[in-house]
């Protein structure tokens, strides 16, 4: 049995013909669209690496069948650049030294992106950290990843880009 | 994991009938569902996904004051939703202090009803387990189990219920609607989960097919708006299960308490209410001596299952606290880090 389903990817139209229902959101970017900034590190929903944007919110994508996604609006770290410039999160993640090795901060810049777009953390760091709890860092960069978030927040607010999320 | 038909059904009866079949499973975000696929835990031969069904995912505030939840709703959506967490903040406060943001994005308030125990064993395909292999055994007696049940239990099973959400539902006389072939009924959030009894394989008391709708809070149960806490002992300060949390909800008139409300998670295979001990502060004034009682009553008949007997006085404190936190007043706005133990408690139980 196969199936096709079309998702819009970095605003660009995906059709993609699966001929098993077991792939994940994560697998299908990877493997099948070539999208590999998104990456796989538990593989199951506890580290936040994973963490892309669907229909507009943060989710782990190692969780979501792809199948039970069709017709979804899909935004991963390669969707956020316009062409050289860079999104505010990541500049911000850049200027306050937010990684060191570097592997988790695709979901972390993900799901910072997510969390200024739902505008519930505002400028109270422990709010900020608190809504990062699901992605870990195991470099431990999480202090220039609260500065880096709170930075770009205050930034996208002060640019009035709230739409550049 | 292992293979499976996949079913997406337009409509309510399709699903019911397309899950009625053996081995079938409803699929909503899977946040929980497919990990235990990943795992080999469950291993359905049909998912019957549910996401796309219209009209589950909508908040009503009903005529009569009470709120009807749709089976579809996010937990985010529902935790941000002004009207409901002003209404319900112990609910609201349970829902953040539990998984991740990106979870909560996507986990359902059905699903969650429906997540499984996070029990170890249950997860170790090469351990006993009586819930995931009826009449295995359960490798969690006498194994590493700080963390289990200590009401309720069997020695068929003593794992614990992972819902934060559920917890305020038992206490609130929240109901959970189901369809079935036979129709639609409703029934207690109280009387949803089971105790081991015999079955522990069987997580509630669902029959094949049977898909909840909705969750629907009583009008009265808006009454405790303005003291109603969540409290939640987890051993990371975020982003981890309960090992002991309760809720505490208070109606005070005159400075007196008129009526109380009191659940538990983290400690028994079902969210657990304590109604001796809400009866115990009825006309009671909110203080010290009173909480400590309740809390006491609450815990009575409380025994360990393993190396967890810590859990029975963890529990009678994070009661109490709990209790004197709902006394101090719900705050505006549920707390930067919600449900935390390490908030600080005002007058004399501060050292509780």
């Amino acid at each position: 049995m196969s199936f096709s389903i079309t998702l819009t990817v970095n605003e660009v139209a995906r059709t993609v013909t699966l001929d098993d229902p077991r792939v994940t959101l994560l697998d299908l970017l990877r493997e099948r669209l070539d999208l590999t900034g998104t990456k796989k590190g538990c593989d199951r929903g506890q580290c936040g690496a994973c963490t892309v944007l669907v229909d507009g919110r943060r989710i782990n994508s190692c969780l979501a069948l792809a199948i039970s996604h069709d017709g979804a609006q899909i935004r991963t770290i390669e969707g956020l650049a316009k062409g050289d410039e860079l999104h505010p999160v990541q500049a911000a993640f850049i200027a306050h030294d937010g990684f060191q090795c570097g592997f988790c901060t695709p979901g972390q810049i993900m799901s910072a992106v997510g969390l200024i777009e739902e505008a519930q953390a505002g400028a109270d760091p422990e709010r900020v950290r608190e809504g990062m709890s699901g992605n870990l860092c195991r470099c431990a960069a999480y202090a220039g990843i609260t500065r880096a978030v709170l930075d770009a927040q205050e930034r996208m607010a002060g640019a009035g880009r709230k739409d550049a999320a | 994991m292992k293979t499976f038909d996949y079913v997406r059904p337009a409509t309510i009866p399709e699903a019911v009938a397309a899950a009625s079949a053996p081995g079938a499973a409803y699929l909503a975000a899977g946040t929980n569902l497919v990990d235990l696929m990943k795992g080999g835990i469950a291993q359905p031969g049909r998912l019957v996904d549910i996401g796309h069904l219209p009209g589950l995912d909508r908040i009503e505030h009903m005529p009569d004051g009470g709120v009807r939840i749709g089976a579809l709703v996010r937990n985010a959506d529902l935790a941000y939703d002004r009207d409901f967490a002003r209404r319900f903040p112990a609910v609201a406060e349970a829902l953040l202090s539990g998984a991740s943001p990106q979870l909560r994005n996507a986990a359902t308030v059905g699903g969650n009803l429906m997540q499984r125990t996070r029990c170890a064993y249950f997860y170790d395909l090469a351990s006993a387990c009586n819930k995931r292999e009826p009449g295995s055994g359960c490798d969690a007696l006498g194994g590493e189990n700080r963390l289990h049940a200590v009401l309720g239990w069997s020695e068929s099973c003593i794992a614990t219920h992972p819902s934060d959400f559920c917890v305020p539902l038992v206490a609130l006389n929240a109901t959970v609607e189901i369809e079935g072939a036979a129709g639609r009924r409703e029934v207690p959030v109280e009387s949803f989960h089971r105790l081991p009894d015999g079955h522990p394989e069987r997580d509630s008391v669902l029959e094949p097919g049977e898909l909840i709708t909705g969750v629907r809070l009583p009008a009265e149960a808006a009454g405790f708006a303005g003291h109603a806490r969540y409290l939640k002992v987890r051993e990371r300060t975020s982003y981890a299960f309960a090992v002991v949390s309760a809720v505490a909800a208070l109606r005070i008139e005159d400075g007196a308490i008129a009526e109380a409300r009191i659940a538990l998670g983290g400690v028994a295979l079902k969210p657990w209410r304590v109604r001796d001990a809400e009866a115990s502060l009825a006309d009671a004034r909110p203080d010290a001596p009173a909480f400590r009682e309740a809390a006491r009553i609450a815990l009575a008949d409380a025994r360990p299952s393993g190396e967890n007997g810590f859990k029975i006085e963890l529990a009678r404190r994070i009661v109490t606290r709990a209790l004197t936190l709902a006394a101090a007043g719900t705050p505006d706005r549920v707390p930067a880090l919600p449900a935390s133990p390490f908030a600080p408690v005002p007058g004399e139980l501060s050292h509780v």
